[in-house]
């Protein structure tokens, strides 16, 4: 796929904008030893909140949604911003917002305890996310700029 | 720009291709850069649901303020003159060899050593020592020679000089404060001369022993202006700073009743504590231990034990409470309590003491319209904690801080009702250092520690709440400035008339009054 210099560069905001979003959110929840997902999920609405609640009171597996949240979000960050793997990145990314959507659907009757910053009714921001991160699984953009291209050429036998 | 050949992209791999391989990698570094700033505003860990609730906590620690070298005697070196001399920068050289070996494989103890040494040097000297039984004395000599904090084989200071009996160590030219950790009832007769030698005083909880001398050494520290700070290091403990401005932010409404407990459960929690092998009517100077109290022929227990006994002690209300009401005095200006009426009885420790092991006591405030109840037990460790009731929220205080929200606030009501804040649930709260408490051995230590009582935090970092204290009592004696310490002479004042009021009240079967006017208790 060939790209204008003008559509490569929006690719490239978007790809980084939501890397840069996805690595800090991770980050600071890695760097905060007593940060759990147990209060959001509790605050779940919609009709999996029952499978997310039971998910929050299960000991054995809130360790491992913690883990796995602060993590992939850590690492779909670090791969969407350094151009390596992005492609299987933004669909871990959409995975994740659409686990996120669904513990919290933006539905009119449905309150949650964190006030939101807006006002929505079934798209919110984390769709939108959602549908972002689906552009940049369709248009790669790694192997122009990105270790991607980096990467190639080393794997090059020579 | 892209080739299917790979031959030809390795061919055409160029400066360019560098450059758009790595050029999005400063970002990380950015994101780095806001990581930090991120951790530094974060770092207090306090997370509020509603927006404007601020607490108002100290930032850091006060820094040491410039002055010549104290001389400092030490009247007292058990158990706690122990501790004291640690949170001044002095520990027994063989306890530093033993921790530096403790710390090769114990990260615990790896983490103690850091922190002592990491203690800023007060700029203070152990030149006197007073102790009554010959072993405390003797090992208070050489932790006070060990002003580099070094092991055994390290270079020692002058040690100090030994004085057999407090009114020549008070009177020694070389000591300009004195510090008090003796058994309740020598407190008042050691600050008083050391007050009218004009030597600061730093004495540790109650007080005093009896009403009477409340009122003399209220008198004599004021005459004399000397410094004098009461050994309530709970003054420095961070969640209760905390607690007292959200209070004063009105985040919990009209309190009406403050609950504060002891509950400990072992021997030692009960004040049956060993008796040293070496003890004996050689090594005790019996005569000067028993001072002011009512004689009694020589006994061990009594000695090593002395908490257990009116003669020496201030029971329950003196040695445990005071701790609680001076953190309520300090978070709401409490003052002296209109009545107190107390209740309790020796119920499990039947072992000759004549303290009560179970007390309640409650204190009324009809000019705050609030009620302080206190509530002890020696022998059930069903952890009560501190709850401040207020209309709107219960504030649950430890070392930590949970505002719980309460259902039917009329303050909060408009977000209840929209479910944006849960009833029941926290509102706010305050969680610093977590984990640290594990590291706690014994459950008398964790029943301090629990209140703040052992460390607290700044910056995020643990400290020596009693290291802070007294160093606010150098600070204020090197700034001569008039400047009193947080526990100051009529705070402890205070503390003391509240907690005889309670003893008075139990001991005599009836309600006691303060009559404000007259300054007695009725
Ligand atoms: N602030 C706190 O958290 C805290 C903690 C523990 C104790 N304390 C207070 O510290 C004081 C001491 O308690 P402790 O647990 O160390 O008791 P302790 O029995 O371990 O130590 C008291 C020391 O005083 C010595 N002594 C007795 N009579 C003396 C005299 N006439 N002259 C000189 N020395 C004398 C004893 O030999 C002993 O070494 C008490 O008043 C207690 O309330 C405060």
């Amino acid at each position: 796929m060939e790209y204008s210099k003008s559509k490569l560069t929006a690719l490239v905001l978007l790809r980084l904008a939501i890397g840069w979003h996805f690595l800090f959110e991770g980050m600071v929840k890695v760097l905060n030893p007593s940060w759990s997902s147990k209060a959001y999920l509790l605050d779940s609405g919609g009709f999996l909140k029952g499978f997310f609640e039971w998910m929050a009171h299960n000991t054995t597996i809130l360790p491992v949604v913690d883990f796995m949240n602060a993590w992939g979000l850590t690492v779909v960050g670090f791969s969407l911003i350094t151009g390596l793997f992005s492609r299987y990145a933004s669909l871990v990314g959409i995975i994740l917002l659409g686990l996120y959507y669904l513990s919290h659907p933006a539905y009119p009757g449905i309150d949650y305890l964190f006030p939101s910053d807006g006002s929505y009714f079934i798209i919110n921001k984390t769709l939108v996310e959602l549908f972002a991160l689906y552009v940049i699984y369709s248009f790669p953009s790694d192997q122009f700029v990105g270790l991607e291209r980096c990467w190639k050429y080393i794997k090059t036998p020579r | 720009m892209n080739s299917e050949n790979p031959e030809n992209d390795k061919l055409k791999f160029s400066r360019r291709d560098v450059l758009a391989g790595l050029v999005s990698l400063p970002v990380l570094g950015v994101i780095g850069y806001g990581l930090m700033k991120h951790h530094e505003s974060k770092k207090k860990l306090g997370s509020g649901l509603i927006r404007n609730i601020k607490p108002i906590i100290p930032a850091g620690i006060p820094s040491l303020v410039e002055g010549k070298t104290i001389n400092i005697g030490m009247v007292g070196c058990g158990g706690r003159g122990g501790y004291l001399m640690k949170a001044l920068g002095f520990v027994h050289p063989d306890r530093i060899d033993e921790f530096t070996e403790k710390a090769n494989n114990n990260k615990y103890w790896a983490d103690y050593l850091k922190e002592f040494n990491a203690q800023e040097n007060l700029n203070i000297k152990i030149t006197a020592i007073c102790d009554v039984f010959e072993k405390n004395a003797r090992r208070a000599i050489e932790i006070g020679a060990n002003a580099f904090r070094n092991g055994k084989e390290g270079k020692m200071e002058t040690a100090p000089k030994r004085y057999l009996r407090y009114h020549d160590l008070v009177a020694a030219p070389e000591v300009d404060a004195v510090i008090i950790a003796t058994p309740d009832h020598l407190h008042v007769p050691i600050a008083l001369e050391a007050a009218r030698h004009g030597k600061h005083v730093y004495c540790e909880k109650p007080l005093s022993w009896t009403v009477a001398e409340t009122f003399e050494i209220r008198n004599t520290v004021k005459e004399t202006g000397i410094v004098f700070q009461l050994g309530h290091q709970g003054r420095q403990t961070e969640s209760y700073q905390a607690a007292k401005s959200l209070i004063d932010q009105n985040v919990a409404g009209k309190i009406s009743l403050i609950e504060v407990c002891t509950n400990r459960n072992d021997p030692n929690g009960a004040w049956v504590y060993d008796i040293d092998p070496e003890g004996n009517p050689d090594t005790i100077d019996w005569k000067q231990f028993i001072g002011p109290a009512p004689w009694h022929e020589f006994s061990l227990e009594r000695f090593f034990r002395w908490r257990c006994w009116w003669d020496y002690s201030t029971g329950l209300s003196g040695d445990l409470f005071t701790h609680e009401y001076d953190a309520l005095n300090q978070i709401l200006k409490l003052g002296i309590p209109h009545s107190a009426m107390a209740s309790g009885g020796i119920y499990f420790y039947k072992d000759g003491r004549t303290v009560p092991d179970v007390l309640n006591m409650t204190f009324e405030y009809p000019d705050r319209d609030l009620t302080l109840l206190y509530s002890a037990t020696l022998s059930s460790e069903k952890n009560r904690g501190k709850v401040i009731m207020g209309h709107d929220a219960y504030i649950e205080l430890n070392d930590t801080l949970i505002v719980n929200l309460d259902p039917k606030s009329t303050q909060y009501k408009e977000e209840i009702e929209k479910g944006i804040l849960k009833p029941h649930e926290p509102i706010y709260s305050y969680v610093p250092g977590q984990g640290k408490i594990d590291a706690i051995t014994t459950p008398t230590e964790k029943y301090f520690a629990g209140r703040g009582l052992l460390y607290t935090y700044r910056d995020g970092k643990a400290v020596d709440t009693t290291h802070l204290h007294l160093r606010e009592w150098l600070n204020c004696i090197r700034l001569h400035d008039g400047t009193k310490p947080s526990c100051h002479i009529d705070q402890a004042f205070e503390e003391a008339i509240t907690a005889h009021m309670g003893s008075i009240s139990y001991l005599e079967g009836r309600r006691t009054y303060w009559d404000e006017v007259n300054e007695k208790i009725i």
